[in-house]
């Protein structure tokens, strides 16, 4: 077998997509005019398929903050945090961070991606077990993968079979880490969090990993995530998380009490050997945190848009992902129905994201849908519209 | 510990029904080239293979299996640990 061979099932992926007209993975933003509009070949489009919860990407204030930053700090840090990219508003984002958190300390990553690559291939090595949702996010996968520790998946959502596994670890169970995550990235589903912990509470010595990618700024009292949202914020002895969902920008986070956390980020490969982020991205994410904790009315509204939305697809008769989210998955069992929907709702101005397996967790197709806090009540019923037209014209059936 | 024997036929048994129509399932048999398994179906596999033996199978073992045969080899061998 050659060495470029075993991408040719790719190629005909793509190849199928081409021949059906679709572009999604090929779609360039000319020009982004809001939060949740942008240009792209010329044509308006509504953004409802970018993570953008709390629609802070073009904020004034964090737009201020970050030119702000760049005159007078710079582009980049040319560095790791480890050499001479440390700069004290990196230091001070950690404070604010764990302040936020109530945690004893932060690490800030330079993207979601590599917090959790970072941060799980550190924690265990050869002879730690993870214990890994079915459903967690590639980078979970990917950081599981790059600790050489044994790697056991359980039911998406399912307690009883998380204790199931457990159990079956016996004297090993001070070297496992669960991981989860808060909400879901493909169908919106929140992780049933508080019976986890009262299986964690079961097996004393296993650690708890939750990744609030998609649950920071939109669940809890706080945004603090799902966590808060359950009330086990003290049974999660690590929360990953990124900046570029609810904050608008890029870059990943870890808190936790745990005093060995300063010990783990000198011993971070990607950490340590990552450039740091630049002082734009972090004035940025500073002033988005600000925002994040004084307007809980961001969160309201996003949660009153997800709600409209989630309630029109549905009386549309569309399957849906299990329940109300800022993540509205409309699934298909046919990816061909689900290109031909993504292109017609191009055509109708709406941007949402196509998701084909083996990204999905049912082998089915979806189009993913994120509502923001920066939509207007006239753009939810701009994007129902153009789901009720498409229902009409191709006769979509629940899939 | 159970032998490789009396658990081929049982890894057999459930790797039958996620084969593609009309494909014989034998020990050589490639999971991939041979039943079309895609991912979804080998996670399917695993999860069914669980269930049927109490055991847990760890991910780290799937670049070591492409046949029938491996899986078989790689199970016993897990369960032999418990």
């Amino acid at each position: 077998m050659g060495l470029f061979d075993k991408f040719q099932q790719l190629a005909a992926t793509r190849r199928a997509m081409a021949e059906s007209g679709i572009q999604s993975i090929n779609v360039v933003m000319d020009r982004v005019v809001s939060a949740t509009e942008a240009i792209v070949n010329g044509r308006s489009l509504i953004l409802a398929g970018t993570n953008n919860y709390l629609g802070l990407t073009f904020h004034p204030e964090c737009i201020e903050a970050a030119c702000d930053a760049t005159r007078t700090l710079g582009t980049g840090t040319t560095g790791s945090r480890a050499a001479n990219g440390s700069y004290s508003t990196h230091v001070q984002l950690e404070t604010e961070l764990a302040d936020y958190f109530h945690r004893r300390g932060v690490i800030v990553f330079s993207t979601g991606y590599v917090a959790n690559l970072g941060m799980l291939s550190t924690l265990a090595g050869s002879g730690d077990v993870f214990v890994i949702d079915g459903d967690c996010h590639a980078s979970i996968y990917d950081g599981c993968r790059l600790s050489g520790a044994e790697i056991i998946r359980f039911r998406h959502n399912d307690p009883a079979d998380l204790e199931k596994r457990l159990r079956r670890l016996g004297g090993r169970i001070e070297n496992t880490l669960i991981v989860v995550e808060g909400i879901y990235s493909m169908l919106g589903d929140r992780a049933p969090l508080a019976d986890i912990v009262a299986v964690k509470r079961r097996y004393p010595g296993a650690f708890l990993v939750v990744d609030e990618a998609h649950s920071l700024g939109v669940l809890g009292n706080h945004g603090r995530g799902m966590a808060e949202e359950a009330g086990v914020e003290a049974d999660v002895d690590f929360v990953i998380g990124t900046f570029s969902k609810s904050l608008g920008a890029i870059g990943g986070y870890c808190a936790s009490d745990h005093p060995e956390l300063d010990l783990i980020r000198y011993a971070n490969r990607p950490y340590v050997f990552t450039a740091s982020s630049s002082p734009a991205i972090i004035a940025s994410t500073r002033r988005a945190l600000g925002i994040l904790s004084a307007h809980p009315e961001l969160r309201h509204r996003l949660w009153e848009n997800a709600r409209r939305l989630y309630a029109r697809l549905m009386e549309l008769g569309y399957r849906l992902g299990p329940e109300p989210s800022p993540i509205i998955a409309v699934r298909f069992a046919q990816r061909e129905q689900a290109y031909s929907l993504w292109t017609a709702l191009i055509e109708r101005g709406i941007y949402v994201n196509l998701v084909v397996p083996p990204a999905t967790p049912d082998g089915g197709s979806l189009l993913r849908c994120s509502v923001s806090a920066g939509h207007a009540p006239e753009q939810i019923v701009e994007i129902g519209n153009a789901f009720a037209d498409l229902k009409r014209s191709f006769g979509i059936p629940p899939a | 510990m159970p032998s490789y024997e009396d658990i081929l036929p049982i890894v057999t048994d459930l790797i039958k029904p996620l084969a593609a129509p009309g494909r014989s399932v034998r020990e050589d048999t490639d999971l991939v080239s041979d039943l079309e398994f895609d991912s979804l179906k080998v996670m399917n596999l695993i999860e069914q293979v669980e269930d049927r033996f109490d055991v847990s199978v760890p991910l780290n073992i799937l670049p070591e299996i492409r046949t029938v045969r491996d899986f078989t080899v790689q199970l016993q061998a897990i369960l032999g640990e418990n």
